[in-house]
């Protein structure tokens, strides 16, 4: 069935999109990421505008992240008080961003700056993420206890605060600084932001897993919900009818990837999107290594 | 001098004088609805003519459609340090954003080279280029690529021998619009030639236009953007939430 998006002027098949919303939506409620660092590359195959898709992406996040988010709610899985710290920090470090985006939209080559952004954050992450799990699945195989959280310099810092839902008793600013960091991140790649915050908050802040993927889901509802304002009034990209299509099959996904990560091993949760992570970043790496087959590409005068 | 431009201006007006197009279209006005999914439209039409038919050179016929214009810029990537960027740039000032050509033989003998940069026909005409950067010497090689990839998704089109005409008097064709579709008047001229001369030209529109809801979701996204932004964020809280309690639903 052919339907007409009226703000990206094409005709896509529904269920297609219905489908590709369902398949993100899973991944998206299993691990905590929006999603976007998928969906994004997917919809420009499909032919939809890159401005249209990268806004209405945004919207799209904004559906799977809230009914995520619910589900975890239902499991006290989500640190409130931790996720307001790391989304005060996001929203200063997204404002932050838009203006460093602008700064090299006027230097041009914003086009291939994102790209090699997305390869070196997916590959360094995607790559310490898989070495970790791995040492962690094997130490569960030798029957050792996971090691014990160290004492390090951030428990040296003032300004400490209990975050009971994550067992934690630290210092507000190194969840501060994750959030402004990710938050220039999210707003120069366009996307949510969870497969950067997943792994900080794992790896830098000490959080349990199961708490991580509620919390970066009930941060990314509002990054993503002022990025979907921010681009639907001042560049007119958001398409609404080709949204809805995408988060049918997004929320019900996103249900459906909560109860599947609910059942797996954190380490193997953490193995997966490691994986997951890293094909992504190889499939973008190749597009800056190989020689493309037409080399000369369309796009609207003035934009990128 | 001026009993000369005059002699030429009867000379040009004449023969479209002698032979004049009456035209038909399937319909004039192509609505786009949700489950729009491209379109055909029937042109067709009858020569009128007052003396007896011209027996050579044969009668051909040319059928343009047209959708608004727009400016592009085409890119063009290169190897730097191993990867692939975008490198030259070159904006082209007008191209339509569809063109369609369906004639009733092979172009080039329905239409002289002198003809084609005058009604600006072919494809190649239709499109504007004029400032290329000092440093890009291949200006063409950009025009090119920009039809290439325009008739490689069909937006560009050159239908040759489609049109056909019955006793050099009736002719008729179809135009396939794609469903990637925008919206504006789609200017439609015919031409009659003989011998690669125009003898005779006639313009119309075809209006595409969205209606329904397309009309009015493509309305609100402009003229109330903040609107259009918080009931988009609505309906995906909303589906979010639903799809939620739904699901809770079933695991009681």
């Amino acid at each position: 069935m052919q339907i007409y998006l009226p703000i990206a002027e094409v005709s896509v098949n529904a269920f297609l999109l219905l489908g590709l919303g369902g398949l993100v939506g899973v991944l998206s409620g299993m691990f905590g990421v929006g999603g976007g660092f998928l969906m994004t590359p997917l919809l420009f195959f499909i032919g939809i505008p890159p401005a249209v898709a990268v806004a209405t992406e945004a919207n799209q996040i904004v559906a799977s992240s809230f009914s995520g988010v619910l589900a975890h709610f239902k499991r006290k899985t989500v640190d409130l008080r931790m996720g307001t710290v790391l989304l005060i920090g996001g929203l200063i470090g997204a404002a932050l961003g838009v203006m460093v985006f602008n700064y090299l939209k006027s230097l041009g080559q914003v086009d291939l700056l994102v790209k090699l952004c997305y390869v070196v954050f997916l590959g360094v992450i995607g790559g310490l993420m898989f070495l970790e799990s791995l040492r962690a699945i094997r130490n569960v195989k030798k029957g050792k206890a996971p090691a014990r959280k160290k004492h390090n310099w951030i428990h040296g810092l003032p300004l400490k605060m209990r975050f009971r839902v994550s067992g934690l008793y630290i210092s507000v600013i190194p969840p501060l600084i994750v959030g402004v960091t990710v938050g220039i991140l999210a707003a120069i790649m366009g996307v949510g932001g969870g497969f950067i915050m997943v792994p900080a908050m794992i790896y830098l802040l000490g959080m349990p897993t199961k708490v991580v993927v509620g919390t970066s889901l009930f941060q990314i509802i509002f990054v993503t919900a002022f990025t979907t304002m921010l681009h639907a009034t001042t560049n007119y990209t958001v398409d609404v009818v080709l949204a809805v299509l995408l988060l049918v099959g997004g929320v019900i996904g996103a249900q459906i990837g909560t109860r599947i990560g609910v059942k797996m091993k954190a380490e193997q949760l953490r193995i997966l999107l490691a994986i997951m992570v890293l094909a992504v970043c190889g499939k973008l790496a190749l597009d800056l290594l190989l020689q493309p087959t037409e080399l000369y590409s369309l796009g609207a005068a003035g934009g990128h | 001098m001026r009993a000369l431009i005059l002699v030429f201006a009867f000379l040009m007006t004449l023969p479209a004088m002698a032979e004049q197009i009456v035209l038909g279209l399937s319909k004039d006005t192509v609505s786009i609805n949700t489950n729009f999914d491209g379109s055909e439209i029937l042109i067709f039409g009858a020569v009128k003519r007052e003396e007896r038919i011209p027996d050579e050179p044969r009668l051909q016929v040319i059928v343009t459609v047209s959708g608004p214009s727009e400016r592009v810029t085409v890119r063009r990537k290169e190897k730097r340090l191993g990867i692939w960027v975008n490198t030259d740039a070159v904006e082209v000032d007008r191209a339509p954003s569809f063109y369609a050509i369906s004639t009733s033989t092979l172009l080039g003998l329905s239409l002289t080279e002198t003809e084609d940069i005058r009604h600006k026909v072919s494809i190649p005409r239709a499109i504007r280029s004029v400032g290329a950067p000092m440093n890009i010497t291949d200006s063409e090689s950009f025009s090119e690529a920009l039809i290439r990839i325009k008739m490689n998704s069909g937006q560009y089109q050159l239908n040759e021998g489609t049109v056909s005409v019955d006793e050099q008097t009736l002719f008729r064709t179809a135009i396939k619009l794609p469903a990637a579709l925008t919206e504006g008047d789609y200017q439609t001229r015919i031409f009659l030639t003989r011998g690669g001369e125009v003898v005779s030209k006639y313009e119309t529109s075809i209006f595409v236009r969205k209606v329904g809801m397309e009309r009015w979701l493509f309305n609100l996204s402009r003229e109330n953007a903040f609107l259009y932004g918080l009931m988009s964020l609505a309906i995906a809280i909303a589906a979010g939430w639903a799809a939620s309690a739904v699901f809770s639903v079933f695991r009681r």
